[in-house]
């Protein structure tokens, strides 16, 4: 009753009152989160104000504001150099090659899992694969070295039982992706299966009565309701996988790049690492990742956009 | 459903006589398959662990040699040794926990004061803040723009650089403020206006207790993603005393860097050690992780459930 007599109030009062109004009833709750602004303030905002530094040749002493203006010359420095459209290839290539890769292997073990009857069966294999999940990424990289490695890991009894001289993946370029693709999926598969296995619970059961009432075996079910079931839920995540595709993360292809494959391995956040912390060419480096974060909220935008209209679900 | 009201009992009964015996032979075969499909998803993940911690009980010589599988060989604990007497894994581990419970400390408190007063409905300009940490998710400054905020503020090579630049995450907020919106009933507010209690006192007396479970899992998700990170390590930190337990991991298994092998002189010797210690540290640092994971999987799973059904 409160609530909508203030909704009429502050329609007629305009936002100055239902501002004032706020500030004198909830001045605590500013107090509160003044900090938290204050955070965001400078943590991430005031370094979007710094990234002008793409448009200028920064130098510590003159600072963001005195370095001289230079248009975009870091730009068209960065196109112009031949590193560039291998950059762009490789943080594509491996994020589509990610996204196509991981999308389905969570839906299998989610729909599998459904099946299952047996709780402690069922329980036991989502535990299990959930658990890679929380493992950090230098250990998982360490065991993918460890256990690829053809001296000492797993990799090489299989390679001999086979009567095969062993292959080296670490240090071919060409499988770079393979490896941190499938080591990524073989560390998260079980971790997102669990949101499709949510839908799957949220599945009106009366679709499951009526489908067995015509008749439909386990694999029609699927086919019918299982599967048009998770669609929101799968689209969502195809959003946020193709809207993020060249926000490739740092942490891992860094780890397991070596000078050997660093022709696949070198993607744009490991490039703007190198070039501006290692090489301290802090405009350059602030130019390229602009470059890269404007076209992926561009993508992202596109992509909810596409997604809104063909199939009415979306981010916002 | 319109279908099943249009059934009657005679047409349901024919087609339930429908459903044959095919019908229930595939679906055994199917079952059948699926039990394998899950068998082998289950073996992938569990045989690489297996062969980790047997190898960490092995000889320096046969873990060296590849002669380990699923069973130790040789066993010893001769890995555990050297990496517990190893001052810097010593050290790394230590900073680790103290940077965990700082951060995690700081980002709680944090994200409940930026979470609740967006999750009143009457907080006039609660709408626009929030839109403006929602677009941190989708846009940022980049590595190095921040890194020269962390920079200035002399946050560079201290403790402080692990724990504030990232100690509030949107996706936590987002949790939050649904997770209050959800579990506080409006009339609670309107009885604590009529008796004068202010907001803060509110927070602390009313919703934080109200609020447990939300709150053990954000602090969960705060603490596994602050133990298992090594970035603001390796950009913002330069002294080896300071480095956290992932930084010194990377150092020793994946750079090669020697650790102190202690009495261990012999080329070969230092070499199977080596070999042997990556395995025992990886054991180490994943154990205090994996230990507490049976207890806090469920609550991370309804923290994905709660996200999910906001976003």
């Amino acid at each position: 009753m409160a609530a909508s007599h203030d909704v009429g109030e502050t329609k007629r009062k305009g936002w100055r009152y239902a501002a004032k109004r706020s500030w004198r009833r909830h001045w605590q709750l500013y107090l509160l989160i003044l900090v938290p602004l204050a955070y965001f303030a400078v943590f991430k905002y005031l370094p979007m104000i710094n990234a002008v530094i793409a448009f200028k040749d920064y130098n510590v002493v003159a600072g963001v504001w005195g370095s001289p203006w230079v248009g975009l010359k870091h730009f068209n420095n960065f196109f112009a150099n031949p590193v560039f459209w291998q950059l762009i290839g490789n943080t594509f290539t491996l994020s589509a090659y990610y996204i196509l890769a991981s999308f389905p292997i969570p839906i299998i073990l989610a729909l599998a899992l459904n099946e299952v009857r047996l709780r402690a069966f069922r329980q036991t294999v989502q535990l299990v694969t959930y658990a890679p999940y929380f493992i950090s990424t230098v250990v998982i990289v360490s065991m993918t070295i460890l256990i690829l490695s053809p001296r000492i890991g797993l990799v090489g009894d299989v390679f001999g039982f086979f009567g095969v001289p062993a292959v080296d993946f670490l240090v071919r370029a060409d499988y770079f992706r393979h490896v941190y693709v499938w080591s990524d999926i073989w560390q998260t598969a079980g971790y997102s299966a669990v949101i499709y296995i949510a839908a799957l619970a949220s599945i009106d059961p009366a679709l499951y009565e009526a489908a067995k009432m015509d008749g439909a075996s386990r694999i029609q079910k699927i086919i019918h309701v299982d599967i048009p079931g998770i669609m929101p839920t799968a689209i969502i995540i195809l959003i946020l996988g193709v809207g993020n595709i060249m926000q490739v993360g740092f942490e891992k292809a860094f780890l397991l790049q070596n000078p050997l494959n660093l022709s696949q391995s070198e993607i744009i956040s490991t490039y703007v690492y190198k070039t501006g912390l290692l090489n301290a060419n802090f405009s350059l480096a602030t130019a390229i990742n602009l470059f890269n974060a404007v076209i992926n909220l561009v993508l992202l935008v596109t992509v909810n956009a596409i997604a809104k209209r063909v199939t009415g679900r979306s981010l916002w | 459903m319109t279908v099943i009201a249009r059934d009657t009992n005679e047409a349901m009964r024919a087609r339930l006589r429908k459903r044959s015996l095919n019908v229930v032979l595939v679906d055994r075969l199917f079952v059948i398959a699926i039990y394998i499909l899950l068998l082998t998803f289950l073996a992938i993940v569990v045989l690489p662990l297996i062969y980790i911690v047997a190898s960490s009980f092995s000889s320096p010589a046969a873990v060296s040699s590849g002669r380990v599988g699923l069973w130790p060989v040789d066993f010893t604990l001769r890995g555990y040794e050297v990496a517990l007497r190893d001052p810097k894994i010593v050290s790394g581990f230590l900073n680790s926990l103290f940077y965990t419970t700082a951060g995690t400390a700081l980002s709680v408190v944090l994200t409940i004061a930026v979470a609740f007063p967006l999750s009143r409905a009457d907080f006039f300009g609660g709408r626009l803040i929030t839109k403006l940490i929602v677009f941190t998710m989708l846009f940022s400054g980049g590595l190095i723009p921040t890194y020269m905020v962390v920079r200035s503020l002399g946050m560079l090579n201290t403790p402080w650089a692990m724990i504030v630049p990232n100690a509030i995450g949107v996706w936590q907020v987002i949790l939050a403020m649904a997770y209050f919106r959800d579990a506080i009933p409006k009339e609670l507010y309107e009885a604590a206006r009529v008796d004068g209690v202010g907001d803060i006192r509110f927070l602390l007396l009313i919703a934080v207790p109200l609020a447990k479970p939300m709150i053990a899992v954000i602090a969960l998700m705060y603490a596994i993603w602050q133990w298992n990170s090594y970035f603001d390590a390796l950009i913002y930190l330069r002294t080896d005393a300071l480095y956290p337990l992932q930084l010194v991991l990377r150092n020793i298994l994946i750079l090669n860097t020697q650790s102190n092998l202690g009495d261990a002189t012999a080329m070969l010797e230092r070499q199977q050690l080596a070999d042997l210690l990556k395995y025992s540290l990886i054991v180490i640092s994943t154990v205090p992780v994996l230990l507490i994971y049976p207890f806090v999987a469920r609550h991370f799973t309804k923290g994905i459930m709660l996200g999910s059904v906001k976003g």
